[in-house]
Order: C-alpha cells, then sequence, then structure tokens
C-alpha cells in the first residue's frame, strides 16, 4: 500500500501523527509490573542450566551424564543425542544450540540439566564429564583465511569462485556488488588512496539476558514464553528442531528488555524445550551474563581494504572495497549487506566491493543494528575524510558533489526512488554544531551512513469493541515503543481518540505469522498494516451504517471518526460514530473487525549523517565525547520521541563501539572479557546529551510516508568518532 | 535455611532463604517482585538497585539474609497508593524508556540521588547514574527526565 500521489505527508495535517503520546505499555514498565523473559514461572517449575565447552575447538569423544541424572533433584538431562538432524537448512542453528561432534568456540553448550532448584542444576553440570580432544585453534579473520590455518568444518568450500576449489578451508563464500570499472575509475583520478582497517567484534549488548519458560506435555503440545524480536521464528524453529507440529507450540513474546538484531535467532529456547519434554514439567531457562557474551551473538569482525579516487574538483571517479569477515564458527556472516551498503551513500560510475564470508572459533555471529554497515562505513567514510582533507575540500562539500539522489542507481543495484541523504547533509551544514567553535584538544568529525531497511511478512487485525474503543493484535515484539505509533496510526485512521485504541502482541496461536521485528521494519510494515486494518474497519463501519440508514454501502463515507452520507443524493441522516455503530453491531451483523496481511515491500531506505567533537586527552589520551548531533531522514516520525530515541541510541551504541567495545581473545582462544566490568559499555558519565535532527523525506512506499529509523543511527559514529579524534592533528 | 524477618516497601515480611541466595533471587524467586532485574549478576549493570535502609545497593551483590531487621525499597514501593511519583510520571512523559528493563533501577537510583541531592546539576545526575547501564536510550531522554523531576520535586 504505497503513498497515494495526492496526499503529501509533509503538508497533511495530521491529527495524531507526529504527536508525543503516552506509550501504553508505559505504566506497567515504571511501576514493576511489566513481565520480561525470566519474570514468568509456572507451578512445579524446573531450573535448567547449560553446560559450555572451555575449549575454543575440541572433538567431543563422549559425554557421560551418569553420575549428574544420580543426583537428587536432577529430572532432565540432554545433550547431542537429544537433537535429531531433520531439516538441512537448520543445521547450523541445531548445532549451535547443542555442540555435536566438536565444540567450536569458547561457551558453545554440549550438555543441558533441569532440577528443582539452580543449586542442585549446578552442582549437576559439575558431575556431567565430557572427554574433548582439543584441536588448535583460530579466532582471527586474517589468520583463518591463510592456508594451513586450523579448520572448522572439513567439508566447508568456498562458494562463488572459479574453478570450485577441492580442498576445504575457512572461507564459506565470495560475493561482489557493484558497476563499472573501478580500475578505470582510478586513472582518472588526482589522488588515489587505499587504506586497510580491522574493527573487532562487538556485542549487542542488551541488558536483558536471553530467558525463556518451556512447558511441553506428554501430549505433544507445548507452550513457551520468551523474550525474542521473532515468536514466529521461535515457534518455526523451535517446532523444526525438536520435532513438534508448529500447530502444537504457542509461543508468547514477553516484554523484551532490548535486542538490536541479537535476539532473532534461537540459543537456548530449543534447549528448554527438549528438557520440558524429558521432564514433563515446565522448565525456565536464563542465560547469565557470561553466557550471553560467551554463547549469543557478537557481531563480525572485520578486515577491509578500501581504495578511492577523486578529482580535484571532488567527484570520486572510483571506489573499490575488498571486505573480510568473520562471522564466528559457522557460514552466514552479513558480509552481502556489508559489501552492498558500502558505497551506497554515492552515486558512482565505477564502484566494487567484494567480500569474503569466514568462520572462526568465535560464537556465530548473530544480527547488531544495520549489520554489517558499520565497520563498512567506518572504512569508506575515513578514506573520504583523508581524501577531502587532502584536496583541501569541506568534507560534506564532498559528500555533496556526490551524493546519490532519485534515480541513482545504487553501488548494490537497484535505482534509488526517492530519498534524503542531501537534504541529510544540508541540514547538519546549516546546523549550528558546523560552525561551532572548538576548545583546546578537541576536534570535529562528520559521516554519513546507509541502511536498507526492510518489510516483511505482516498480519494485523483490528477489533472495533461494543463501547467504540479498539484492540489491536500485532505480531511484531514491541522492541522500542511501537505499540504507541500503532496505536497512533488506527487512531489516526479511525478518526477516534489515541487512547481508545489499545494494542497488544498476539501470542502465535492468536495471529497469522508476522516476521521478526529486525530491519527497522516494524513502524513501517506493522504501521502499514495497521492503516490498512483500519481502512478495511472503516469499509466494515460504512456497510452497517448504510444498512440502518438504509441506503447503498458506496453513499456512505468515513470523516473524522463517523460515517456520513456522500452527498444530498444519499439522503439526509446524521452521522453516526463509530462507537455508535460498534453499539448496535449485533443487530447489523455481528462484530466488526479489520484485517491486513502482507508481504511489505517499499520499505524506503535511510540515510543519516552524524557530527562528533572529541576531545583527546594529551597526557592520558582519554577520549571524551563534547558534542553529538545525529541527523537522519526517517521518511515521516510517527512518534518523535521514540525516533529521537532510536537516532540517540544508535548512536550511544557506536560511540562504544569506536571507543571502548570489543571482544578480547587471549591465544588460548578463550573469551578474556565476558562481562560488563571489563567489557564496558558507555554510562551516563561517559555521554553527552545527543542532539537530532528529525529530516522527513517521504517514502513512497508507505502510506504515510513513514521510513524504518532503527538501525541507520549505528552507521556513522565510528568514522565520525575516530575522524574527531584525529582532527585535532589536522586542524 | 535462613529465616529472614525484614521490612519491604514499608510492609514487614518474612521468608526462609538458603544462606547463599542472593536478596535479588530471594525479591524475584521467593516473594514474586520481579520489577528488579537480573542483567549481570556481577554488580555491573544496576538493574537490580534497590534502597537498604535508604542507600542504593546492587541486589545481586546481598544476600538475602542480609535484609534482616533493615529496610528494603524496590520499584514497587515507587508509586504510594496508585499515585506515580514525579520520576516516574517524569520518565513516561520524557520517553526516557525503550525496553523498560533498566528503568527499575534507574528510578530507585534517580530516586535515592534526588533525595541526596534536590538540585544536581547535569554532571550530578550522570555520576550518580553511572552504575545502571541503559543499551537503548543513550541516557539524553534519562538525564532530561530526573532534571524535570527534579525541578517538580522542587515546586513541590
Ligand atoms: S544484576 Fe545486579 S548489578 Fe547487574
Ligand atoms: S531502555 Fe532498554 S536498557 Fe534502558
Amino acid at each position: 500500500m504505497p503513498l497515494d500521489a495526492k496526499f503529501d505527508p509533509a503538508t497533511h495535517h495530521f491529527r495524531l501523527v507526529g504527536t508525543r503520546p503516552l506509550r501504553p505499555d508505559g505504566y506497567d514498565k515504571v511501576v514493576g509490573r511489566a513481565r520480561f523473559g525470566a519474570d514468568a514461572s509456572a507451578p512445579g517449575m524446573l531450573v535448567g542450566r547449560i553446560l559450555r565447552s572451555p575449549h575454543p575447538h575440541a572433538r567431543i569423544r563422549a559425554i557421560d551424564t551418569a553420575r549428574a541424572a544420580k543426583l537428587p533433584g536432577v529430572k532432565a538431562i540432554v545433550t547431542r543425542d537429544d537433537f535429531k538432524d531433520g531439516d538441512p537448512s537448520l543445521k547450523d542453528v541445531l548445532v549451535n544450540v547443542m555442540a555435536r561432534d566438536k565444540a567450536l568456540y569458547d561457551g558453545h553448550a554440549v550438555a543441558a540439566v533441569a532440577a528443582t532448584s539452580a543449586s542442585v542444576a549446578r552442582k549437576a553440570l559439575k558431575l556431567i564429564r565430557v572427554d574433548y580432544e582439543i584441536l588448535p585453534h583460530v579466532t582471527d579473520v586474517d589468520e583463518a583465511m591463510k592456508p594451513g590455518a586450523p579448520i572448522l568444518h572439513g567439508d566447508m568450500r568456498t562458494e562463488n569462485i572459479e574453478p570450485a576449489p577441492k580442498k576445504a578451508s575457512n572461507v564459506a563464500s565470495r560475493c561482489e556488488f557493484g558497476h563499472g570499472d573501478p580500475e578505470q575509475g582510478f586513472k582518472q583520478a588526482d589522488v588515489v588512496i587505499e587504506r586497510r582497517f580491522k574493527t573487532e567484534a562487538t556485542h549487542q549488548g542488551y541488558i536483558e539476558p536471553h530467558a525463556c519458560l518451556a512447558s511441553v506435555g506428554s501430549d505433544g503440545q507445548g507452550e513457551l514464553w520468551v523474550c525474542t524480536q521473532g515468536h514466529y521464528m521461535v515457534r518455526n524453529t523451535c517446532a523444526a528442531l525438536v520435532g513438534m507440529d508448529v500447530s502444537k507450540l504457542r509461543v508468547t513474546a514477553s516484554e523484551i528488555g532490548g535486542g538490536f538484531g541479537g535476539k532473532t535467532t534461537v540459543f537456548i529456547e530449543p534447549v528448554a524445550l527438549a528438557l520440558s519434554r524429558k521432564a514433563g514439567k515446565p522448565v525456565k531457562l536464563v542465560m547469565s551474563r557470561e553466557e550471553v557474551f560467551r554463547a549469543s551473538g557478537p557481531t563480525s569482525s572485520a578486515s577491509m581494504t578500501v581504495k578511492i579516487g577523486v578529482t580535484r574538483h571532488g567527484r570520486i571517479t572510483g571506489a573499490h572495497a575488498d571486505i573480510r569477515f568473520q562471522g564466528g564458527a559457522f557460514a552466514g556472516s552479513p558480509i552481502e549487506l556489508g559489501a552492498m551498503s558500502a558505497f551506497a551513500c554515492y552515486d558512482l560510475e565505477h564502484v566494487k566491493a567484494v567480500g569474503w564470508d569466514v568462520v572462526t572459533n568465535r560464537p556465530k555471529q548473530a544480527a547488531y543494528r544495520a549489520p554489517g554497515a558499520p565497520m563498512v562505513a567506518f572504512a569508506v567514510e575515513s578514506v573520504l575524510d583523508e581524501l577531502a582533507h587532502k584536496i583541501g575540500m569541506d568534507p560534506v562539500e564532498l559528500r555533496l558533489k556526490n551524493t546519490a539522489k532519485e534515480g541513482t542507481r545504487s553501488s548494490y543495484g537497484p535505482k534509488y526512488n526517492r530519498i534524503g541523504l542531501a537534504a541529510c547533509l544540508e541540514a547538519a551544514r546549516r546546523h549550528p554544531h558546523y560552525e561551532a567553535p572548538l576548545g583546546p584538544n578537541q576536534g570535529r568529525g562528520i559521516a554519513a551512513g546507509f541502511w536498507f531497511n526492510f518489510g516483511g511478512q505482516t498480519c494485523v487485525s483490528l477489533n472495533v469493541n461494543i463501547d467504540g474503543t479498539v484492540a489491536l493484535a500485532v505480531g511484531t515484539p514491541d522492541i522500542g515503543g511501537s505499540r504507541a505509533s500503532m496505536c497512533m496510526m488506527a487512531a489516526e485512521e479511525l478518526g477516534i481518540e489515541y487512547d481508545k485504541v489499545r494494542a497488544i502482541v498476539a501470542d502465535t496461536s492468536s495471529l497469522g505469522y508476522n516476521d521478526i521485528s529486525e530491519g527497522s521494519r516494524v513502524t513501517f510494515s506493522t504501521g502499514l498494516a495497521t492503516i490498512a486494518a483500519a481502512r478495511d474497519a472503516i469499509g466494515k463501519l460504512c456497510a452497517r451504517a448504510a444498512k440502518i440508514w438504509g441506503i447503498a454501502p458506496e453513499a456512505v463515507v468515513w470523516e473524522n471518526g463517523r460515517a456520513r452520507p456522500a452527498g444530498p443524493n444519499a439522503g439526509d441522516f446524521a452521522p453516526l460514530s463509530l462507537a455508535e455503530i460498534a453499539k448496535t453491531a449485533a443487530k447489523t451483523g455481528g462484530p466488526i473487525a479489520g484485517h491486513h496481511e502482507v508481504n511489505a515491500d517499499g520499505a524506503g531506505v535511510s540515510f543519516a549523517v552524524h557530527l562528533c567533537d572529541a576531545e583527546v586527552d594529551p597526557e592520558t589520551g582519554r577520549v571524551t565525547i563534547k558534542r553529538y548531533t545525529v541527523v537522519q531522514d526517517a521518511g515521516k516520525a510517527i512518534h518523535p520521541s521514540y525516533v529521537e530515541g532510536q537516532f540517540q541510541g544508535g548512536a550511544a551504541q557506536g560511540i562504544g563501539w569506536a571507543l571502548n567495545e570489543e571482544y578480547v581473545y587471549g591465544r588460548d582462544g578463550r573469551l578474556q572479557n565476558p562481562g560488563f566490568l571489563d567489557y564496558r559499555i558507555p554510562v551516563a558519565s561517559d555521554l553527552p546529551m545527543i542532539d537530532t535532527v528529525i529530516v522527513e523525506v517521504p517514502n513512497p512506499g508507505h502510506p504515510y510516508g513513514v521510513r524504518g529509523v532503527g538501525e541507520t543511527s549505528i552507521v556513522p559514529p565510528l568514522a565520525a568518532i575516530d575522524k574527531a579524534k584525529a582532527g585535532k592533528k589536522r586542524r | 535455611m535462613v529465616r529472614v524477618t525484614t521490612r519491604i516497601n514499608g510492609d514487614e515480611v518474612t521468608f526462609v532463604c538458603e544462606p547463599d541466595e542472593t536478596l535479588l533471587d530471594v525479591l524475584r524467586d521467593r516473594l514474586n517482585l520481579t520489577g528488579a532485574k537480573e542483567g549481570c549478576g556481577t554488580g555491573d549493570c544496576g538493574a537490580c538497585s534497590v534502597t537498604l535502609d535508604g542507600r542504593v545497593v546492587c541486589s545481586c551483590l546481598v544476600l538475602g539474609a542480609e535484609a534482616e531487621g533493615r529496610q528494603v525499597g524496590t520499584v514497587e514501593g515507587i508509586a504510594r497508593n496508585g499515585k506515580l511519583h514525579p520520576l516516574q510520571e517524569k520518565f513516561l512523559e520524557f520517553a526516557a524508556l525503550q525496553c523498560g528493563v533498566c528503568t527499575p533501577g534507574f528510578l530507585v537510583a534517580a530516586k535515592a540521588l534526588l533525595e541526596r541531592n534536590p538540585d544536581p546539576t547535569e554532571a550530578e545526575i550522570r555520576f550518580g547514574l553511572a552504575g545502571n547501564l541503559c543499551r537503548c536510550t543513550g541516557y539524553d531522554k534519562i538525564v532530561r527526565a530526573v532534571q524535570a523531576a527534579a525541578a517538580a520535586m522542587r515546586k513541590g
């Protein structure tokens, strides 16, 4: 359902969209009543715990659980033997959930117990004997690519290279995007710069560890309560992994304490279900923080070579990137997204990005906010900044000269529709921050960022209640205030007050399939489906009014929350409000509901520009962020506070990535900093206020012009901060 | 097992727990007060913040047995008779929560901060709340909400 050509969101007077009402789930969250993953319990519940490999790479010769099983209070133990091979497309997920022949990283699950208490479960884990044959390991991406590196998977042959390799390697695949011929482009350049970059893996760092409560009966039916970004994905994946009918597993998404992409897969859920089935009792399984760091998804670490050429007048003539991502022990790093996004900000004739997907003895990476893009943007934006400096051009000017616009053929293929990068660059240049004087030892950095945004499968149901209120059921877990935005869009369409709509996240048995809350897709797709469901309901409300009046349904229009005859010929009837029609629904045909099911496309790409001032202590080298401004295109901001929140949160995560967050592996292949003390995410005293500018270039793919805003904000910070740190030297 | 008598949010409570059980586990698993969250279990995130005789502590680092004869304050006790505390109101108004899992800890810590210092500077708020991690907001809206609550409370 695209934007109507006659409808301009920039000038349309919205009643609710663009205002800042209180979120419907807010009260519960400030009084401590909201129920997150670990907050549920059930009668007779057991406590689950997972035994994890201390070795980065080891063959598992045998697992002896006999002594643990005899410990009083132990009710079930599961190992690899309890998880049978099934769907080949889920093999890696299964092996990641429970190790098979080998432990592939420090923290890989090898067994799990369910017991009557946490202390019994802990004791039981100590009684399980695992016979390991320790193998050589590799955790660095460049090392893993070298000939002679320890091989993780004997059957891995690099895909997409000619001739097809005969020997196993840690390189899962190669990919390539672009057009033209960069070599020819470099010949036309006055300055060509090539640089090599490395970035370490970071963790999403959600404050709520993974948690679930599983209950499976001997009748084969099960319930699962879980903190996840996608409970339908959890249902389908778990049903396949533990061998259940999809219809027999009902999954409820708890309130979710942060995800950022890290809760888009399964880790402990199939284990909890298997334990529960074996024990015949509910099992609660919660990861410790250490387990979160060691065994849930961090990002890829990256090694990158970027080469860009420009003319003296600031025209980019050629751009090339070679990008190596390790994504942990399994294929599937976000290398394609990284390579596709590398030069997406610019309008280029000669551009190419080559990517390599590499496996190492680290936990399987999971999506993290714009997966793959921040590190690649770091490399590309850094080289651009250096080029701007070299040719003596303002860095914003250089970007404006090459900015992608409507009609530009993107570096990854498709032509852009209406986009907002130029508008963001202009807004950044106009912002008082851009020209503000810098203090001693301070520098300023600027960088641009891109993200694709996604749509996807979405299903929404909207029920009109007897008192004229509306119950809205969506299937996308609310990871940052989306229920508020959905209520606003439904109320806007229906012409009723915001607080008359109540949105819930329905469980998997109550509403049709919904893709995961990821890819910045919720406000776009679920919003689009909510608007369409409201319009569906409006059609039915009009038909009921027509029936009451005894006129044709086409002769009724919906205006300001009321049905009224369309014109003088339709008859002279007093308008009927939604509440009035709802009250008599039983007499006019029964319940009134609107629905919409869609596989949404047209998500509309997103761009941002960040400005950062940093101060470097000349004695200690400590970097302090003094000022930070985020400029980003939201298409149309439904609830501006939560749009700003996404901008600020992404920037803060980027600041952490740039300054102090990093996965540190020792020579022993073990993670050295699996806790918040040593893996230090920014705290309040590390940051300044984060200023935001919401640019609104409507997305033609959404009825109100909405673009997703969740991810782009983590893309520019790495380069912006690095330049701000270095800027001091240059000025 | 030890038997402990304490006061939680003003009410007398008696519970039994293991000698090595944390106050956080007692609150959550035995008393069903799940407002305090476990984000780390090692004193690094502040999601489990409660007050013990008015002082903010990480309840994951306190034993349940240590609550004997003390006053425990949790997020569930901040609203009084169904009326929200100014901090709770301002957190909602300023959108100071995204996922909200850090919110209970921030509210407990911010309330104690404002009781000590009714007119804190931005830096005092930032350092006063530096023991509480929030991964969603970048702290901007949290700091503004605390400033606004402090102003509202000073007006009375
Ligand atoms: S759970 Fe207590 S400080 Fe994190
Ligand atoms: S709102 Fe999610 S951690 Fe603070």
